[in-house]
């Protein structure tokens, strides 16, 4: 099969869905890679270095005509119009919002996998580029924030007086935040961060962020791992946080964004109005409206106190090489899930969670929304979040409780005939070895793993108890049994003596630095 | 003399507590040693109460004597001469006996039921049922375990046994013995129902040198497991089988606990206990190994390690089988010992089925004088590795391999592994770019952030200790 790389006629597109590097992996899986004149001149890759990597030029209409297209924006009309009947498109698609989008393609029978619908599973990292597009615009963020910022980031002592670090304030610890604040830092800012979700404070410190708390308890995380809307008491506490270090910072990121709804307004006008002149705000959720009132999408709006707000929606395009390269990473990743056999086939095996949820169009049917699948990274908590991580497996443990009953029964039965059928010191002995597994279980639930070793010589050394029975039997007037009791007296005492003996060894062993 | 039933059962009761609280204790380090006490006197008690309730004559006095001293001498011997590293092999041997006792009270017994001229009455069946089940149970444990036993001692290769139909002959051999079963009961009263003994004794004990011949080394834990579990029902039916409250309490309480262990490994590798047993493993991972995209690996001399291990302010070591079997824990200890001396916070990841027997590792860095409190458990050192400055894995494949978290076809696929790879550096000891146990390439030696130290483990942190 092949796979087309059509340019992107987006206006002020500059990435490109594959760079020479991918183009070569994207052959290796047996794939031929049409990539259209120019494709990739904005991102700085000329036609020569793919023609080198092995990809063949081709005119926009032979493009459009592969059996596979990789883009990163969804397709124009026309753009739809020249793909061919049954092909394959991936690409961002956006399905909550392009609803005749998806119509459309799916008339032609087009089997579409969106790339914005990558499940967040650990899995599925190499292939989100969701997040590999909020790294970039992150670190640009910081980049466009300190270009427009007209003074240092970091902190100087120098000839011509001191220079004080930055304070950067970044609101939202996702991908994006999360590389703005490792980009402040580096800089040499003090870097601060906020997030609804209180499990992304480990993260914030582990960029060199400081954490700012809201005194209420309220978790933002939700199974989708992206944040979800707030109550109001939690936002009110949360605005008169920012109102606070509005005041005092120099730099303002923000990235809050709640999955299908507008960006929530969190920084008001008056809270910028009472920034310091000359102070910048990068808005990251411009897109959907934005975090901050004065924000217009794809302007720097300057107001009147002198404060600087960035609207730019197109981050990640202004670094059009390290965009591209990472988005044809992610795509080749992609490749990998769909083509295992390595022979320049595709199938979309939809008992993969991946596949499965980025599919949005398949063999004419549309398969949007996908099933859901629960997969935040936050801390399990109480019954609402049950283990229970991918949707397809949901049957199997339905099946087994099916069986599990089953056997249940017919343990209960069998149990009851032995009851009616059995003398009364039998049932009594019975009940002692019901007892005695149960007792078992609890005192070995808990055991530590360090301790299954001796946990099982000692085991070991009291299960020699058999010597008992060999005793019981020593007495006997048959010859026979007299010898094989005596042998089994003699087996069972090496298993107690060495069980013990090797038991105490190894737990004299264990010990900390205090008992040194 | 004779000690009378009523005082016989307090005994018996005590000493059934003492083993309970013997359990108990050894589920936690700081009441371990008293739990072998515990153990040690219930087991005095049990067997002194059973002494003096029986009349023994001179002869069976000196038989009991003679046993038991032979025995002791055998056990103490063995247990202060074995190798930490060959405790496997030493707790594999320990239940073959029991196994093998537990055979030898079911055929006393069948010899006295025989002998007495039994009459038909429901006592005698259920008798007959718990002389039966006893044998089977004894008989699977023994020949598993003398397997286990060959097996991690090297005496056996540890090739999988498979041969054609061999699930249909497990199928004949399940039906054989349920056959027997019903011959066995309804002519107990003739000879030939000790033939059928026989027959049955000889297809348990195949089934059980079958079983383990067939589980490959990295189950070994888990076998072992099952090896001590089994001992203890055999132990319990032998109680059933004698009337014997004590047998049947010490019994059931080895035999959940195993079960429980055999649980607790198989979820660590996240596979089933039955799939385990029928060793499907292997034939899995034969398709898979040219599987994944492989890459160029780098390498790093002894030298250097030391040099990254002295710069970094947290080092984890992940061990594996590979260090027991270059028994490199005495030098890792020490290295562990000088870099804490210099300020370095090292630490132990220990993944719940490294090595071949549950909880190997621990013992083995015990031995050596690690301190307990630094040797951590999968679950509570896997979010530490992002905060990690240098891994060093020693010996251990599989239970490090990405794969099992980003391939979801793979034979690994879903078990829970160390996530070492989240490290800024780390360094993997091995002999060969050889896959591991279960025959998966491990991407992890291509990362970006991994070193390849290849040689002998003992050899390769002797030098590195040199050097630090």
């Amino acid at each position: 099969m092949n796979i087309g790389i059509p340019k992107e006629s987006y206006v002020g597109e500059t990435r490109v869905a594959a760079i020479p590097k991918s183009v070569e992996q994207l052959k290796k899986f047996g794939f031929d890679v049409l990539v259209e004149a120019g494709a990739g001149e904005s991102a700085s890759f000329t036609d020569e270095q793919y023609d080198k990597a092995g990809a063949i030029t081709a005119s926009t209409a032979d493009v459009w005509q592969s059996d596979i297209v990789y883009k990163i924006n969804p397709p124009s009309k026309e753009e739809i119009v020249k793909m061919k009947e049954g092909a394959t498109l991936v690409s961002m698609i956006l399905p909550r919002q392009n609803e005749e989008l998806i119509h459309r393609l799916n008339e032609k029978k087009i089997n579409v996998l969106a790339m914005d619908m990558v499940p967040r599973i650990s899995r599925a990292q190499s292939v989100d580029v969701l997040s590999s597009m909020a790294n970039i615009g992150g670190y640009r963020a910081v980049m466009e924030a300190s270009h427009a910022f007209g003074r240092f980031l970091n902190g100087q002592i120098t000839a011509a007086g001191k220079v004080p670090p930055a304070k950067v304030f970044v609101i939202g610890a996702g991908v994006a935040g999360l590389a703005a604040i490792g980009t402040g830092r580096s800089l040499g800012a003090i870097v601060r961060a906020f997030d609804a979700r209180s499990e992304v404070a480990e993260q914030i410190e582990s960029m060199g962020g400081e954490f700012l708390r809201v005194d209420i308890d309220e978790d933002g995380a939700t199974d989708s791992g992206y944040a979800k809307q707030m109550s109001e008491a939690f936002i009110e506490a949360e605005m008169s946080l920012i109102a606070e270090q509005a005041k005092e910072v120099d730099i303002i990121i923000t990235t809050a964004l709640i999955q299908g709804k507008p960006a929530p307004k969190l920084i008001t006008k008056e809270m910028v109005d009472s920034m310091k002149p000359g102070s910048v705000i990068v808005d990251m959720a411009a897109q959907t409206g934005g975090n901050c009132a004065y924000t217009v999408p794809n302007e720097l709006v300057v107001t009147e106190s002198g404060v600087k707000i960035i609207g730019y929606t197109d981050l990640p395009g202004r670094m059009p090489g390290q965009a591209s390269d990472m988005f044809a990473t992610n795509l080749v990743n992609l490749t990998k899930l769909l083509c295992k056999e390595k022979d320049g086939n595709i199938t979309i095996d939809f008992d993969d969670v991946i596949l499965r949820n980025m599919a949005v169009a398949r063999d004419g049917k549309i398969t949007f929304p996908p099933p859901e699948i629960s997969v935040s990274a936050a801390p399990v908590k109480k019954e609402e979040n049950q283990p229970e991580t991918e949707t397809n497996l949901k049957e199997q443990p339905k099946k087994r409780t099916g069986w599990k009953y089953g056997f249940g029964i017919a343990a209960i039965l069998l149990f009851g005939w032995i009851g009616q059928v059995s003398p009364p010191e039998f049932l009594s002995h019975f009940t002692v070895f019901f007892l005695a597994i149960v007792v078992g279980y609890y005192v070995i639930w808990k055991v530590t793993a360090a301790l299954h070793t001796p946990l099982m010589s000692v085991s070991n050394a009291i299960s020699g108890i058999i010597i008992v029975g060999a005793l019981l039997q020593i007495t006997s007037d048959i010859l026979a049994v007299r010898i094989l009791a005596f042998i089994g007296i003699l087996i069972a005492s090496i298993n107690i003596f060495g069980g013990f003996m090797v038991t105490h060894r190894m737990l004299k062993m264990f010990r900390t630095d205090r008992e040194v | 003399m004779g000690l009378s039933q009523g005082l016989l059962t307090v005994a018996y009761i005590i000493a059934g507590v003492l083993f309970i609280l013997s359990l108990a204790g050894l589920s936690k380090q700081e009441t371990a040693k008293n739990g072998n006490i515990y153990g040690m006197i219930g087991m005095v008690i049990a067997i002194v109460a059973t002494v003096l309730s029986i009349d023994l004559d001179m002869e069976a006095w000196i038989y009991v004597v003679v046993a038991v001293m032979l025995g002791a001498l055998i056990g103490v011997f063995s247990a202060t001469k074995v190798q930490m590293t060959e405790m496997p092999q030493l707790i594999a041997a320990l239940n073959s006996f029991v196994g093998l006792a537990a055979v030898l009270v079911g055929y006393n017994s069948f010899i006295k039921i025989y002998t007495h001229v039994p009459v038909r009455d429901v006592h005698l069946n259920i008798e007959l049922i718990e002389v039966y089940i006893g044998v089977l149970i004894g008989a699977i444990t023994f020949t598993g375990s003398i397997v286990a036993f060959g097996k991690l001692h090297g005496m056996i290769g540890s090739k999988l046994l498979s041969y054609p139909f061999k699930g249909a002959v497990n199928v004949i051999l399940l039906v054989g013995s349920v056959i027997l079963f019903y011959l066995f009961i309804v002519e107990a009263t003739s000879l030939n129902a000790l033939i059928y003994l026989v027959i049955m004794t000889v297809l348990a004990l195949y089934l059980g040198w079958q079983m383990v011949m067939s589980i490959g080394g990295a189950d070994m834990p888990v076998v072992i497991s099952v090896l001590n579990s089994l001992s203890g029902w055999a132990a319990a039916a032998a109680g059933f089988l004698l009337s014997n409250d004590l047998l049947i309490i010490t019994g059931a309480l080895v035999g959940s606990s195993g079960w429980i262990l055999s649980y607790v490994m198989c979820k660590g590798m996240n596979r089933s206990i039955v799939a385990v047993i029928a060793g499907g493993f292997g034939d899995q991972g034969a398709n898979a190994t040219s599987a994944g995209e492989q890459g160029e690996h780098r390498e790093i001399k002894a030298e250097d390690v030391a040099e990254m291990l002295k710069q970094s302010s947290s080092v984890i070591i992940t061990p594996g089988y590979g260090m027991a079997v270059a028994q490199a824990q005495y030098p890792i200890a020490e290295m562990t010992k000088k870099l804490r001396d210099q300020g370095v916070a090292v630490r132990f990841a220990i993944h719940p089925v490294a090595g071949r027997l549950p909880g190997h590792m621990n013992v083995l860095l015990a031995e050596a004088n690690v301190p307990y409190d630094i040797v951590m458990e999968m679950d509570e050192i896997n979010d530490d590795f992002p905060e990690t400055d240098t891994v060093l894995v020693i010996g251990a494949n599989d239970t490090v391999n990405p794969a099992a978290q980003d391939d979801p076809t793979g034979p690994i696929a879903g078990m829970p592994v160390l996530e070492v790879w989240k490290a800024r550096n780390v360094v993997v000891m091995k002999r060969s770019m050889g896959v591991g146990y279960a025959g998966v390439q491990n991407p992890l030696f291509f990362k970006e952030n991994t070193s390849m130290c290849f040689g002998d483990a003992k050899v390769t942190t002797e030098a590195i200790l040199k050097s630090i």
